[in-house]
């Protein structure tokens, strides 16, 4: 089933700055398996360390989140799109980047 | 569903001739009228934040003729702010930006009250703050802000337009409508510090703030009169590289701590720790066992000869305007090209301002590198010290 991933701005330096992946994908989580298989750095931030979804981070099919489907397991169909959605809060200097190692 | 009318102010209000005139473009619409217009004059709105967000959002409320209009920020306008900051002009650097916002849209409109807060939003203020408000509007720039906000519109009942922004990406929504989802329905937690960076590290484009921001004072005309679709129940997300609208769908969460079934938040709390800042630097001072070295050091060291590998952690883009001739690893790119690097060397890492180099120290100092040191204060602190002919960004 064709998927196509959307990367959010914030993600795409460790996705090779695209700004979607398209893949073939049963279930939204397959869809990311793929996704961080193909840009491991991806993975970190992402996923916390025990492989869940991190908190600060939604995942949609096409325009549902996932928490009020069946989470990773949600079946995909031809043409859905899976939307990353991370928290964004625009600019405190406060903020240090950090390296997630 | 309008704003209950129990919350707007008792008083009766009306139009003077002096509005009628104003607000003609308004009034000769069936879906504003005088109705709506009043219902405009009537209503309190809370700006948090007068910057690139709150710009657009003041000036159009204050056009719109909401009644009265409170502004509050803490900071100062800086020079960087002039390319997105549109209430701001040349003069007014240097300024308390809610007294030069209070001041720019009291010309634009002296029919409305606006008052000016000069003051940071606590758990010890928001919520006698937000009291008297109808409508709570988040244009702020930081993740414990925007916990504090939802919290307290949460537990007054207030709505809150809700507005952020990162380098070409927005969302907007409205929580804390009643019977929709609050912020913490869709992100019950921070990300860790540091882990998004700031307009300052990751940069903005000047427009966006004023798209989004332009689409929260429309969602607030539209709560105020009643109008239309809020976006309650709906985040908008803004591609503007691509051009691209999106909308998800919100839900209230069962589950949710603050506004669920089973809340367990019932008033508001440390912000900073909850988004683990308490304790971090916010200036660019570095943290304790990072080494560092000062500009003038760092160029009395070179000026004797020493064989020294300047390392700039920089991007490619920054490196362009202005740099020390150094090797440029980007950050984000220092793990997978540690390797050109080479132990037995003495290494001085710096950045535009100091912090992203004390990460790569850091990160450089747990991959065995012994001989390495943070240039204080990065490249900035090296033009304001040593060679005022590197600009500054």
């Amino acid at each position: 089933m064709p998927v196509k991933v959307i990367v959010p701005t914030p993600l795409r330096r460790f996705a090779a700055e695209r700004s979607s992946v398209e893949c073939e994908a049963a279930t939204v989580g397959d869809a990311l398996r793929q996704l961080t298989t193909s840009y491991r750095e991806l993975k970190k931030h992402l996923y916390t360390d025990d492989g869940r979804i991190r908190s600060f981070v939604n995942v949609y099919l096409n325009d549902d989140d996932i928490r009020f489907l069946k989470q990773e397991q949600t079946r995909t169909k031809d043409g859905d799109t899976i939307t990353i959605v991370p928290s964004i809060a625009g600019g405190a200097d406060a903020a240090r980047l950090r390296l997630i190692v | 569903m309008p704003i209950p009318t129990d919350t707007l102010k008792k008083t009766p209000a009306s139009l003077n001739k002096e509005e009628i005139l104003r607000y003609s473009r308004h009034l000769i619409m069936p879906e504003i009228g005088m109705e709506g217009q009043l219902k405009l004059k009537q209503a309190q709105v809370l700006l948090i934040g007068t910057g690139g967000l709150g710009a657009p959002l003041g000036m159009y409320l204050t056009a719109a003729g909401v009644g009265r209009l409170g502004l509050v920020d803490f900071d100062v306008v800086d020079f960087t702010n002039l390319q997105r900051q549109i209430t701001f002009s040349t003069q007014d650097v240097g300024r308390k930006k809610s007294e030069a916002a209070r001041e720019r849209l009291s010309g634009m409109n002296p029919q409305i009250q606006i008052d000016a807060f000069e003051m940071r939003l606590t758990s010890e203020n928001a919520l006698e703050l937000f009291k008297d408000f109808d409508v709570i509007v988040d244009g702020t720039d930081n993740f414990p802000t925007r916990y504090l906000i939802n919290d307290a519109c949460v537990l007054l009942g207030k709505p809150n337009v809700y507005g952020s922004i990162f380098r070409f990406e927005g969302q907007a929504t409205v929580f804390g409508y009643p019977g929709g989802p609050c912020y913490r329905c869709l992100y019950p937690e921070p990300p860790p510090p540091g882990l998004v960076p700031s307009c300052a590290e990751g940069g903005v484009i000047g427009v966006l703030p004023g798209i989004v921001g332009a689409i929260q004072a429309m969602e607030t005309v539209k709560l105020i009169l009643g109008a239309g679709d809020p976006l309650a129940g709906r985040l908008l997300l803004f591609d503007a590289l691509g051009m691209h609208f999106r909308e998800v769908k919100l839900r209230k969460n069962p589950a949710c701590q603050l506004c669920g079934e089973h809340r367990t938040i019932t008033k508001l709390i440390d912000y900073e720790e909850f988004c683990g800042i308490r304790g971090e630097e916010t200036t660019v001072a570095v943290t304790a066992g990072i080494p560092e070295v000062t500009p003038r050091e760092f160029k009395a060291r070179l000026d004797r000869g020493d064989d020294l590998f300047i390392l700039d952690v920089r991007e490619p883009h920054e490196y362009q305007i202005c740099n020390l001739k150094g090797h440029l690893i980007p950050l984000g790119d220092l793990p997978k090209r540690v390797s050109e690097l080479d132990t037995s060397r003495e290494i001085v890492a710096h950045c535009r301002s100091g912090k992203r180099s004390a990460d790569a120290v850091e990160f450089l100092q747990k991959a065995g590198f012994r001989k390495i040191w943070n240039l204080k204060g990065g490249i900035l602190a090296w033009s304001d010290e040593v060679d005022p002919t590197v600009p500054k960004y």
